[in-house]
């Protein structure tokens, strides 16, 4: 199978193409008019198992596909999907996509196909985690439960899901290319209520990636998720209030990286600055953030949730250097920003399904390490707040202003980690928060591979990283005024 | 590969395929649909979309362990293996004493014509012309309004069908159309973008794009100036669409389920005051031509009317029968289905019942305080009713709202502010499941300079 992987017979078989007729359906959308088009075949298996109360209880597994076909003329995209593949309905959908250039029908040039496969895989997989047998994901489950019990009398429930899913797509566009790839996702997340004294708090951890169902066995990691998620929730039940207001802010390495993604990620999809509704609109070369910033997205690493051989438009992902020293340097993008705005193509056009229109999205988010150490970096605060743990993020593009909510926080006093604190949510303004890092640290980490975004409707799998960093000031907002 | 029809012959052939591998019980629920939507930005048009849809899930029964999974490819083959792979599924996990369908006594026996479909279709130029009608409105607001993330024109059709092997076959057809604009205003160089919308089920009850658009205009415009304040407590004020967001959170703190693994906060309150006598909230799934109506729940039960809180008592969580068994309570009609996956509860149009006073008048009784327009992010805490989020709104003084504010926070505990509910608008408008008037609670830490 890994080998059958590498030739396009394997991916026109599953779908039950033929080269003819993805050349006759192409030839059907790229008509005059019609500067790109493009079918994306995606055949997802999903499968879930879930346990609580001690009993895994529920199971499920879901099949899905279809195809999409998608013209671009000029701004505009037609877009057509449909559960079924066959002849006639890639004809009805190319009919439907090309709508939008309003040609004619007629029979468009299409070059002949090759194959584009980049030579290279990020994830190879030999035994997909859907082909696990359900009894051992299930006696996993399990001894997340006890473990997590054990961790302390007062954890009252446990509740642990694994859920994973294998997708294979295959590309083929009005340049001649095809495009196949095949992507395992898998997730573990344990959930932990604690109960005292009538109180009762939760704490939540989790991971997973693109590699083998063994990724969560080696290095006992579902026994680290299990352990973290009753160690915050019995954590929280001694949290205080949190403060209110401006405070300097020191942010933990690895999932704190949501910062990036909030303040100035989405800020540097080329789609909102080609349509100059980003806050950073017109800002390429200027100062966005302090020299100490450098800060990368990267789809090249290999078996992590947010990686990707090719984008869902079949471009191979790259590393692509979004602040360079504190200076704005690039944009992710899709093909139709890419062509519209005369910048490079980076890799970054993802969809959720074949039921959606790609476009510029992140995949694993980071700022590279400095050179203070984590340490250094607590001590240099007489009062402020140590973030370590996030739950989601949001962003209003067009103003800057996002917000991300701490799930573990402590305060600093004089230079000490003290008190825990309770959830509270840190808001500021995308274009100014990183010219506010005064250290960062040389302990760069990256996420456990939980991440997933939503832009307009759209959820991908994606990650992020972050070295301990000093924030002089970020509003806190927290309940003691 | 030709795809089955979805009718009672293959739910029928499904439920007893299930059977004969050895299931005790099962059901089948199946939607089909057709979907398009227009994007218009500046004039022009952005994106049009068309989908045909449909998707199967089959759930079983084996005693009591239980499974579901579901598939897109309708084909004689992939049923196959989705009954073959159901069956194994079920198999492989443990039982669970309450998982079981419902009672057949309970199942629903006939239903009323609810009105949630409307069989009229826009041809795509129809669509493009609608949002570009709402777009130009928006923009013709105000000078400063010059950019767009564009208006968007959408429609969906389809068909909604269940059975189970107690004998029960229902269907429902339903449709929606809406209509949203998010226009942006530039002052200074700096932007404000914020949106307005129609959506309903039937394409000549939708308010007109001019409505819409214009709308969206003012409320774009009005945050133009926006500025921080300083850390404060205070009243707060929220507007319907925020009031329906903060009934959103006790919506998901009334779900059974949250309430059996004790991830709410108000377990073990039924019965008991968690606000005060003015507040009255209820889950009605039988309003004609409402978003959320349907006859029959996600089990082919009844849906019906529930009371949730009345004059301030919680009377009742959201139930479907499984979580209705965990607490030893009956289903309240609200199961929800996730195709493939076993039920859950959903509610269906859930509501804060009006109170008399104008939104004017609401603000007016506010001497200094915070009148929320938007919120983001997730920090809410549903095991404690710990809140924190991200605001956008204006400062009030003196009754009045006095200017834009941005980048703040709002925070408090959600048992304080339900306990804090001081005031409720008159002005309740159902745009979506869940909808409620203004409400203003009491005081709120507001976190800024």
């Amino acid at each position: 199978m890994a080998e059958s992987k590498q030739s396009e017979k394997f991916y026109l078989e599953r779908f039950g193409v033929t080269d003819r007729e993805l050349l006759a359906a192409m030839g059907r959308v790229k008509v005059r008019d019609v500067d790109y088009a493009d079918l994306y075949f995606e055949h997802t298996v999903d499968e879930s198992i879930s346990m609580e109360e001690s009993l895994v209880k529920r199971a499920s597994k879901s099949v899905s596909q279809g195809v999409g076909v998608r013209a671009t003329a000029g701004e505009k995209t037609g877009y057509a999907y449909s559960d079924e593949i066959t002849l006639r309905q890639l004809e009805q959908a190319a009919d439907t996509a090309r709508y939008i250039a309003r040609s004619p029908a007629g029979a468009g040039f299409v070059p002949a196909i090759r194959v584009g496969r980049p030579g290279r895989d990020l994830y190879p997989v030999l035994v997909p985690a859907t082909e696990i047998a359900t009894p051992e994901k299930v006696a996993l489950l399990e001894r997340i439960d006890k473990v997590a019990r054990a961790y302390d009398p007062r954890i009252k429930n446990v509740m642990a899901s694994f859920t994973t899913e294998y997708k294979i797509v295959l590309i083929a566009n009005s340049e001649g290319e095809l495009v196949g790839d095949v992507q395992p996702l898998s997730r573990l997340q344990v959930t932990c209520i604690a109960e005292e004294h009538g109180q009762r708090q939760a704490g939540s951890f989790g991971g997973g990636g693109r590699g083998e169902y063994t990724f969560f066995l080696e290095d006992n990691r579902w026994e680290r998720y299990a352990k973290e998620a009753a160690r915050q929730a019995v954590l929280n039940l001694k949290a205080v209030d949190a403060p209110a207001g401006p405070m300097v802010v020191v942010l933990g390495s690895g999932w704190p990286g949501i910062l990036l993604h909030e303040a100035i990620g989405h800020g540097l999809e080329a789609d909102f600055n080609r349509k100059k509704t980003s806050a950073f609109t017109d800002r390429m070369d200027q100062v966005v953030a302090s020299e100490l910033c450098t800060i990368v997205d990267d789809g090249t690493l290999p078996f992590r949730r947010g990686s990707l051989n090719v984008d869902d438009e079949g471009t191979p992902t790259s590393r692509t250097v979004l602040i360079e020293k504190g200076i704005l340097r690039g944009y992710m993008t899709d093909k139709l920003n890419a062509r519209l705005m005369g910048i490079p193509l980076t890799g970054n056009g993802r969809r959720e399904s074949f039921q959606c229109i790609p476009m510029p999205r992140m995949t694993n988010t980071f700022m590279l390490p400095g050179e203070s150490t984590p340490e250094e970096i607590i001590h240099s605060v007489k009062r402020g707040l140590y973030a370590v743990y996030f739950g989601g993020g949001q962003v209003d593009i067009t103003n800057g202003k996002f917000v991300f909510s701490a799930s573990e926080a402590y305060l600093i006093e004089d230079g000490r980690v003290t008190t825990p604190v309770k959830g509270a949510t840190l808001i500021g303004s995308g274009p100014e928060i990183l010219k506010k890092v005064s250290m960062v640290g040389n302990d760069l980490k990256l996420d456990e591979g939980i991440g997933t975004c939503g832009k307009d409707g759209q959820s991908v799998p994606v990650g992020v990283g972050l070295p301990t960093i000093r924030v002089d000031e970020i509003t806190v907002g927290g309940t003691q005024a | 590969m030709t795809s089955r029809r979805i009718d009672q012959n293959l739910t029928s052939e499904l439920l007893a395929q299930a059977k004969r591998k050895g299931a005790t019980a099962a059901d089948v629920v199946a939607v089909e649909g057709d979907s398009a939507s227009v994007q218009v930005r500046l004039s022009a048009v952005d994106k049009l979309s068309k989908a045909q849809e449909k998707r199967l899930g089959l759930r079983v029964y084996f005693g009591q362990r239980s499974a579901g999974a579901s598939t897109s490819d309708l084909s004689l083959s992939s049923l196959d293996e989705l009954v073959e792979t159901t069956c194994a599924l079920a198999q492989a996990v443990v039982e669970d004493p309450c998982a079981s369908l419902p009672d057949p006594a309970a199942l629903a026996k006939e239903w009323p014509d609810l009105d949630l479909y409307d069989s009229q279709t826009v041809p795509m130029d129809g669509m493009i012309e609608l949002a570009t009608r709402a777009e130009k409105a928006a923009l013709a607001v105000d000078s400063r309004l010059t950019n767009s993330e564009g208006a968007d024109f959408s429609a969906f059709g389809g068909r909604t069908v269940f059975a189970n092997s107690h004998g029960f076959f229902g269907e429902y057809q339903g449709s929606s159309f809406s209509c949203a604009v998010a226009p942006i205003a530039v002052q200074n160089g700096l932007m404000q973008r914020d949106y307005w919308y129609a959506v309903g089920r039937k394409l000549n009850r939708l308010d007109s794009p001019e409505a819409v658009g214009q709308e969206a205009g003012r409320r774009t415009v009005r945050r133009l100036g926006a500025r921080k304040i300083a850390t404060c407590r205070v009243p707060v004020v929220f507007e319907p669409e925020i009031a329906g967001s903060f009934l959103g959170n006790l919506c998901s703190a009334v779900n059974g389920y949250a309430i059996y693994k004790g991830t709410s906060y108000l377990v073990g309150r039924l019965g008991e005051r968690i606000a005060p006598d003015l507040v009255t909230v209820c889950d009605d799934g039988r309003m004609p031509g409402d978003l959320g109506s349907k006859p029959f729940d996600g089990e082919g039960l009844p849906t019906r009317k529930n009371v949730v809180v009345e004059r301030g008592v919680l009377k009742s969580y959201l139930l479907d029968t499984y979580a209705a068994r965990k607490l030893g309570l009956a289903s309240t009609g609200n199961a929800s289905r996730s195709i493939g996956e076993a039920s859950s509860v959903g509610a269906t149009n859930f509501y804060l019942a009006p109170g008399t006073a104008t939104p004017e008048e609401i603000i007016r009784s506010v001497q200094r305080g915070l009148y929320v327009t938007e919120l983001i992010g997730f920090g809410i805490n549903m095991v404690t009713g710990d809140y924190s989020r991200g605001a956008v709104g204006f400062w009030i003084e003196n009754g009045e709202l006095a200017y834009p504010v941005e980048e703040i926070t709002i925070a408090g505990n959600l048992k304080d502010m339900w306990m804090g509910v001081q005031a409720i608008g008159n002005d309740l408008v159902f745009r979506g499941r869940i909808a409620s008037p203004t409400v203003k609670i009491a005081e709120m830490t507001v976190a800024g300079e």
